[in-house]
Order: structure tokens, then C-alpha cells, then sequence
């Protein structure tokens, strides 16, 4: 085995095998596979461009006729006289909200990945699997009291009420983030600055903190999709309409039967498009932050 | 040394307010559920005498409930199942150092970014049947118009359950070997369920593709040239050399997506609702509804628990098992 591997030069194997029939083939899956994944977006944009006229479940499937933005200033704006409210203000509450809630419990979670890896005490580890727990649990389990500690202190049905509760449940998981990577620097480099006489903050702040800027990006990006997305913590939080993220009131527009269907797909547009875009632009990122989610650093 | 001890009394400071929202948020707050579905608490105004496990015994008395239980039987499996091939399959096609590799894993990736909700309105129109006034829409009109119309289906809206019924053969030949028990819708198949399942496979399996192309970029080419030149074919390359292999990432990718399986909610709510018969209904769902919009909150806590304890068994060994191997190294 080891024979094969000294003597096969490496570009021999990252070369492309020539196009044969079994090639073709794999070729086909993969873009039957994409066509069947693209559907939903299909519908979804032909469907959101569409004009209010020429919408009906007949011609679902057909292009729209030119490039019209009324489904998407409807589901925006809403339309007063109608009754339907638009998106605008659940979209800036959900940013209110994603952006706070990162950055807080991305700080604990920097924290308690630093301690929990450099300066293990005993038990430490029991600790953060006890910890990690936090992140599998069917969060059923806890509305009751988290409702009934929430409106004891004065936080309930409000946004900063909605965020607190994001930190405390994100906590579990940018700490496994965090721990891993902080794992896997060198002992030796901490220990050599405690011999220089450094302290434990002084090494978090000018030793791991200036080193961690991927893990912050892996988290700040699993943090803001996971919250962006949340809809279980929004609607059991926020009760009244102008406080709700947009998971919540895209959910009560898709409800509501006045509100037609060209709407809604533009108002689910609305709500994807942002943890879309940083997808896009910070996809190989997002990959990290998933694969770190199944517990391998 | 003075050193030394002043960080570690900073270590335990830095760590401690996390410790307490974990233990209260979490640990505190099951505590809780745990106790109240143990009262009386049917109300907006707590009353907490006890009951002991009565709400439990209760539970299994609702038709609803079990419903709701066969129903996440049902989509676990399914959607596990589904994940998990696909998951593999998709990485399997981009391992054969394809063009435009990245472009394809993005469109298989890109579901994972978006709400279930935004999922569940899409899919919610893309599997309508339609009705007798307005026609067939959605993939049912995709199909009459590709010329498939035996594939149109009456997706989430089929309260259709398939059992076996105790008055046929099999179902009297069973009764006869004391298996009566199973010849009930409960134990069954909600033909419903499967909506479900297609739209959190869109959704989900990207992430199993992601993992297992992971997975097999970490075997050496060396290993299957080996393979190769000892005489097996791809497929029993896959079947000896890789799968084997594979094993530790499929069990991780269970376990994550069964505890996901088992919570899901935001899909149910917005795509299908409990559906007819409450042939989509699942305990996440039915606990919301019976807490939140019906008041019972002794009842809601106890699905609450169940659920967790479902978690529980799924969860608990691996986060054993991971922690063990760790103290290992």
C-alpha cells in the first residue's frame, strides 16, 4: 500500500478521468438532483414576480410575464385598508434581535471555552457535557417556567426579553465551538506566557483572543441563522405583533387566508434572504459551524 | 504559585454565570415541568396538588396523543431513512472529482440557511392538491403536465392510515399468536406523514451530504487503489472499504437528526397544522396546543417530558460515549 502511494505521483490522482458513459451518468444524477433541490426556489421567485392578475394555481408553473415587485411592497409594506400587515417591522425586529443575541452569547461562549479547555478544573469536563445536554433538549421542556420567570422579571413579550432567552440557550453550543478550537492550540503556548507572568485574562485577551477570529465567524454565523430562524422561542415570547421576528409573522400571514399566495412566497423570500446571503458569502464558514454542531471539533 | 491560584479563582468567576443560567434555564426548568405535570394544573392560575403520575396514565388515553406518537415513529424513521441515502448518495457523486463540484454542494446545502417556516409555506404550496374547483396545483399539476398524472397524490391532506385491521387474515392470524395488540391504527403508517418528510429531507439532507463527503474525502485514495488492484469493484469497495468506515458519521448523523426529528415543530405548524385526522399532528404540537392554547398545563408538561425523555435515550449514551473517548486521548 505504501508502495502505491510513494511511487503515484500526486497530480496523477487529482486529474479528471476522461468522459465516459459511467461519468454521464453521475452527471445526470447530480443535475437531476440540483433541478429537484431548485424547484422550491422556482416557484417561489416566478411566483413572487408575478403580477396580482396573472396569479392563479393553474399557471403556478408558467413564467411570469415580466418583473413585477407588487407581491414583494405588498408583503413589505402590507396593505392597511386590507388588514395585512407587512413585514418591515418583523424583519428590523429580527435583526434587533439576531445581532445582540450573537455577539452575547458568542462573548459567553469564548469564555467558557477558554476555562473549559485551558484551565480545566476538576469535574470540568462532567460540567460541559452536562452543559452540551442544553442544546439537544426539546425546549417544550422548559416553556412553562421560562414564561413564568420571564414576565417575573419584567421581560416577557418584550425583544430584550426574546434575546436573553437566545444567550441562555445558545450558551451550550458556542461553548463546544469555542472549546474545540481553543483546544486545539498548543499548551505550551499558554504555559510559556504564565511562566512570563501573564494572567489568565491577559493570555485571553492577547494571546487567544487576536487567534480566534475563525471561530468567531463560525459562530457568530451558526448563532445568527439558528436565531434568525428561531420561530418556537418568538411565538412563546412575543405575543404582540410588532415585537415578533419574522418567522412568527410570516407564519400569521401564510395563516391568514386574506392574504394572497404571490404574497407570502415573496414574504418568505423576505425572511430567507438574509441567512441566504451569508450563506453565500460565508458558506465555507457556515460548513464549520455545521459539522462542529455533531460534536467533532 | 500566588498566581496560579488567583487565575483559578478567575477561571471559576469567569464560568459561573453560565453555570447558573444552564442550571436554572435547563436543569431548574425540567425540574419544574417535571413537578407541574405532576398537579392539578389545568388553568391560567396554577394549582399545584399533587397528583402523582396520573396526567401520564391520562395521556395514554388520548387518542390524540398516540396519534401524535405514531405520527413521529412514523416521520422519524422515514425522514432518517430518506437523509441518510440521499445524504450518501449525493456525496458518493460528487466524489468522483466532478466540474462544477462546489456549485453542486451549495445547491444542496443552501436549505439548511432557511427557517423550517419559510420551508414549510413553500412546501405547503408545492404539495396542495388542489380541490375540485380550482383543479390540481402544485407538484400535481407538474405532474399532469409532464404526463404523469398517476403521481398526483392528496399529500398532507390523506387522513389515510394504514394498519393492519383485526377483522382480516393476517390481523386474526396474529390475534391467534397473541399479537392482537398491534392490529390498531395506532401502530401504523399516517400516509400524510410522508409531505413531512419530503420537505425536511429538502431541507436536512444536505447536511448528511456534507458529512459524508467529509467522511469519505478522509480515506486515502491508497486504501481503494489497493482495493482496486486486489480485484473489487466499486460497489464492494463501498460496501467493505467505505461504509465501514462511514459508520462513526452515520451514527452521528442519527443522532442529530433523530433529536431533531423528534422536536419538530416549526414545520408542522407552518405546513400542515395537525392535519386531518390529526394525521400530521406530533407531540411538539400537540403539547403547544394543549399548554398554550388550551390552558392544560399539567397535561402540556407531561408530553413535555415524554418528549424529553425520547431525547433523552437518543442523546444521553452519545454524549457519554464522546465525553468517555475524549478522556481517553
Amino acid at each position: 500500500m505504501s508502495a502505491t502511494a510513494t511511487t503515484r505521483p500526486q497530480a496523477a490522482a487529482r486529474k479528471r478521468p476522461p468522459l465516459r458513459p459511467q461519468r454521464v451518468l453521475v452527471y445526470v444524477a447530480l443535475i437531476a438532483a440540483a433541478a429537484l433541490f431548485l424547484l422550491p426556489v422556482y416557484l417561489l421567485i416566478v411566483t413572487g414576480m408575478k403580477s396580482f392578475a396573472e396569479v392563479s394555481l393553474a399557471t403556478m408553473w408558467n413564467l411570469p410575464s415580466g418583473i413585477h415587485f407588487d407581491s414583494f411592497q405588498k408583503a413589505w409594506f402590507g396593505q392597511e385598508s386590507a388588514g395585512i400587515r407587512g413585514l418591515n417591522s418583523n424583519f428590523l425586529n429580527s435583526i434587533l434581535l439576531a445581532i445582540p443575541a450573537t455577539i452575547g452569547s458568542a462573548f459567553l461562549g469564548s469564555i467558557n471555552g477558554y476555562v473549559l479547555s485551558k484551565w480545566k478544573f476538576p469535574g470540568a469536563d462532567l460540567l460541559f457535557t452536562l452543559m452540551l445536554f442544553g442544546m439537544f433538549i426539546p425546549y417544550q421542556s422548559i416553556l412553562i417556567p421560562l414564561v413564568q420567570a420571564l414576565q417575573r422579571m419584567g421581560l416577557y413579550g418584550s425583544l430584550p426579553g426574546l434575546i436573553f432567552v437566545h444567550i441562555v440557550y445558545g450558551i451550550p453550543i458556542t461553548t463546544l465551538i469555542f472549546r474545540n478550537y481553543y483546544a486545539a492550540i498548543p499548551t505550551e503556548l499558554i504555559e510559556a506566557s504564565k511562566i512570563d507572568g501573564a494572567s489568565l485574562l491577559g493570555i485571553y485577551r492577547h494571546i487567544l483572543v487576536p487567534i480566534s477570529m475563525p471561530a468567531f465567524v463560525v459562530v457568530a454565523i451558526w448563532q445568527f441563522t439558528s436565531v434568525w430562524n428561531d420561530f418556537l422561542f418568538g411565538v412563546i415570547v412575543t405575543s404582540r405583533p410588532n415585537v415578533q421576528p419574522i418567522t412568527v409573522a410570516l407564519n400569521n400571514m401564510a395563516g391568514s387566508y386574506i392574504v394572497e399566495w404571490n404574497v407570502q412566497m415573496a414574504g418568505s423570500i423576505l425572511a430567507a434572504l438574509p441567512t441566504l446571503l451569508v450563506y453565500i458569502l460565508l458558506g465555507r464558514y457556515f460548513m464549520r459551524g455545521l459539522l462542529a454542531g455533531s460534536l467533532k471539533g | 504559585m500566588r498566581q496560579v491560584s488567583r487565575d483559578r479563582l478567575v477561571s471559576i468567576l469567569l464560568i459561573i454565570p453560565s453555570v447558573i443560567l444552564i442550571g436554572v434555564f435547563v436543569y431548574g426548568f425540567i425540574g419544574f415541568t417535571g413537578y407541574a405535570s405532576m398537579t392539578k394544573w389545568a388553568s391560567l392560575t396554577p394549582d399545584f396538588t399533587f397528583v402523582g403520575f396520573q396526567n401520564y396514565a391520562k395521556l395514554f388515553t388520548i387518542d390524540r396523543f398516540l396519534i401524535s406518537m405514531r405520527n413521529t415513529v412514523n416521520f422519524t424513521v422515514l425522514f432518517l431513512a430518506a437523509c441518510l441515502i440521499l445524504g450518501l448518495v449525493l456525496a458518493l457523486l460528487l466524489d468522483q472529482k466532478v466540474k462544477g463540484e462546489a456549485v453542486f454542494r451549495s445547491i444542496f446545502l443552501f436549505p439548511m440557511a432557511i427557517s423550517f417556516i419559510v420551508t414549510g409555506v413553500v412546501w405547503r404550496w408545492l404539495l396542495n392538491p388542489g380541490t375540485m374547483q380550482t383543479g390540481s396545483s402544485g407538484v400535481n399539476l407538474l405532474f399532469e403536465k409532464l404526463g404523469l398524472p398517476f403521481l398526483r397524490s392528496k399529500w398532507f391532506t390523506d387522513p389515510t392510515v394504514i394498519y393492519i385491521r383485526p377483522e382480516t387474515a393476517v390481523g386474526q392470524f396474529l390475534n391467534n399468536i397473541g399479537l392482537g395488540w398491534i392490529t390498531t391504527p395506532y401502530i401504523g403508517f399516517s400516509v400524510a406523514v410522508i409531505s413531512l418528510v419530503i420537505a425536511a429531507t429538502w431541507q436536512m439532507s444536505g447536511y448528511t451530504m456534507a458529512m459524508y463527503l467529509a467522511g469519505l474525502r478522509a480515506v486515502p485514495d491508497e486504501l481503494r487503489e489497493a482495493a482496486r488492484v486486489d480485484g473489487a469493484n466499486e460497489f464492494q469497495i463501498l460496501r467493505h472499504i467505505l461504509l465501514p468506515l462511514l459508520r462513526p458519521i452515520t451514527l452521528s448523523a442519527v443522532i442529530i437528526l433523530g433529536h431533531i426529528s423528534l422536536k419538530i415543530f416549526d414545520l408542522v405548524v407552518s405546513m400542515t397544522g395537525p392535519g386531518p385526522a390529526f394525521a400530521t399532528d406530533v407531540p411538539a404540537f400537540f403539547m403547544w396546543d394543549t399548554t398554550f392554547r388550551g390552558n392544560n398545563f399539567a397535561q402540556g408538561a407531561a408530553i413535555a417530558i415524554i418528549l424529553l425523555i425520547m431525547v433523552a435515550v437518543l442523546v444521553v449514551p452519545y454524549l457519554r460515549y464522546t465525553n468517555r473517548q475524549e478522556a481517553e486521548l
